[in-house]
């Protein structure tokens, strides 16, 4: 479905990727994990074309999208709940969530169910301003915004970043969730364990390269990775 | 008592006019976080415009013609000298419209020479209305309505729309606007059409109660207006609204008084003392950020 073949980013003169190919299939749930600074969250932005790689292509279901304008990835269907969630904090829960179905000219009313039926509490908060959500609100928000538009493809990035175990929880939980309804995950996370568990396959990036790959269960029975990304929460 | 009411009067329409401008200053701050130092000199344009619309057509399409004019310059100047710095530190594009202003003087005084050329005067506007014990010129009485109206009709649109919903979206997060599918560059240009398209409105209004354009004609009510967008919390539309009557009304209470000397630098003392006092306006943004 996504095939991205020897990626390299640049920040000014920085590599921030360094040259990795991958690959996601139809119905996954992918994760890409590693330490701060690996180049995971360089990598969502530059296949959402909020940054333009160096060299590499990216291909989707089959169209190469590398470099185009990011509204036509999101029309594509790709959609990223970006590393902070960055909802629109003067804007209520509603109209967050309307603005994620903004290139669609469908009537909304059945999806803004669905996506409140997920997220119970939101329908609660309807019109109160985003801003003043919880930190798991928002990010229920923001996933919730990112479903409006219909994705193909979800990549999520750090979703459990600040949360509550019980919170983050419920967020994985929902991850699965949207996945089973038919949409692709590509899923990064600083908490790989939880990550793992959930994952079909894994991708490890060290400083801007691929260094490890294999299924989610793999992973997370292997020596290095208990060791570098589990430590004792492997258990 | 009348004398009173007939200066406020004068003030409010005054403030009308500053008002149309002060909005081009505040949507351009929001959305770029840029002070249009150009502005002012769109508005002058827009004078010029007419001159010659008028001169060559009648008046009803000679106003069309300038709203039209006006709207391509303020785009075509953001396409030109804003657009190409976006990824550029925000002083780079502040130089830039510094630039632009000048550019435009200067071409005004090389196309029109630096004498004022007199503005045509559109039939009906001058016209003396006399209610009850006020008396003064249609325009003077239309501007302030003309004022609240657009600007209710801005703010509907900018909550109500699909548009104005990115241009919320673009003026708060630029990538997550993106990220929604909003196209930025388009955004933008709406934002600047609507500013200038404003600022055309408030030249006819403005100048037909100063009877002249010259090269300079939009640097001082530039800076006021700019100072009313401050005043009233920049990025805020109400804001500048109320900025510009405040500014309007004021300066015509300075010259009613005797004191018409005093009257510009009524708006720069006006100035520091927001600046020192409340620095974000009457309207200054409210900040909730919880990221
Ligand atoms: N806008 C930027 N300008 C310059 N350098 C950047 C920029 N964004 C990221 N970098 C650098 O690129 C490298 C990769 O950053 P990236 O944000 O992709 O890491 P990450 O894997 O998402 O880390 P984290 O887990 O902390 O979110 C880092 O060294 C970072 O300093
Ligand atoms: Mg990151």
């Amino acid at each position: 479905m996504l095939k991205i073949e020897n990626l390299k980013v640049n920040y000014g003169g920085i590599e921030a990727v360094k040259g990795i190919s991958f690959d996601i299939k139809q119905g996954e749930i992918v994760t890409l994990i590693g330490a701060n600074g690996a180049g995971k969250s360089t990598t969502l932005r530059t296949i959402s074309s909020l940054v333009k790689p160096a060299s590499g292509s990216i291909n989707f279901l089959g169209n190469d999208i590398t470099g185009i304008p990011a509204h036509q990835i999101v029309k594509a269907g790709i959609t990223l709940c970006p590393e902070g969630r960055h909802i629109f904090p003067d804007m209520t829960v509603l109209e967050n969530i309307k603005i994620g179905a903004y290139l669609r000219n469908d009537n909304l009313d059945k999806d803004i169910e669905k996506v409140y039926d997920l997220f119970p509490i939101l329908k609660e908060r309807n019109w109160q301003l985003a801003g003043t959500l919880s930190g798991g609100e928002q990010q229920m928000l923001a996933v919730a915004r990112g479903l409006m538009s219909n994705p193909k493809l979800m990549m999520l990035d750090e979703p459990s970043l600040g949360l509550a175990p019980l919170v983050v929880k419920d967020i994985f939980n929902v991850i699965t969730e949207i996945n089973k309804t038919g949409v692709t995950i590509l899923l990064v996370e600083q908490n790989a364990n939880m990550a793992l568990k959930i994952a079909d396959r894994a991708y490890v990036l060290e400083t801007g390269r691929i260094t490890m790959q294999g299924t989610g269960k793999e992973l997370i029975e292997n020596e290095k990775i208990i060791e570098a990304y589990l430590g004792k929460q492997a258990k | 008592m009348d004398t009173i009411l007939q200066h406020g009067l004068t003030g409010i329409s005054l403030g009308g006019a500053y008002a149309l401008i002060a909005i081009g200053y505040t949507l351009v701050y929001g959305i770029l976080r840029l002070i249009n130092f150009a502005h002012g000199d769109i508005f002058m344009m827009a004078g010029y415009f007419m001159i010659f619309a008028f001169a060559n057509f009648p008046w009803y399409i000679a106003i069309i013609l300038v709203l039209i004019a006006t709207v391509i310059l303020g785009v075509a100047i953001e396409k030109a000298a804003y657009s190409p710095l976006r990824n550029a530190p925000r002083m780079s594009v502040m130089i830039s419209a510094i630039g632009v202003s000048y550019l435009l003087q200067n071409l005004a005084t090389y196309l029109f020479t630096a004498l004022p050329m007199s503005y045509p005067e559109i039939p009906g506007l001058k016209k003396i209305l006399i209610i009850g014990n006020l008396t003064a010129s249609l325009v003077t009485f239309i501007t302030p309505i003309v004022t609240i109206v657009l600007s209710a009709g801005l703010i509907i649109l900018i909550n109500n729309t699909k548009i104005g919903m990115s241009m919320r979206a673009v003026s708060r997060d630029y990538e997550a606007a993106q990220l929604m599918g909003i196209k930025l560059n388009t955004t933008i240009s709406f934002t600047f059409a609507v500013g200038s398209l404003l600022a055309a409105i408030g030249s006819i209004l403005y100048f037909t109660d100063r009877m002249m354009v010259f090269p300079f004609s939009g640097s001082l009510p530039g800076l006021k207006c700019f100072v009313a967008a401050v005043l009233g919390g920049i990025g805020s539309i109400p804001g500048a609204v109320i900025g510009g009557f405040i500014l309007g009304i004021g300066e015509t209470i300075l010259i009613a008084c005797g004191q018409s000397t005093f009257s510009d630098a009524f708006t720069f003392v006006l100035l520091i003392i927001i600046l020192l006092f409340r620095p974000t306006g009457i309207f200054g943004e409210k900040v909730i950020d919880k990221v």
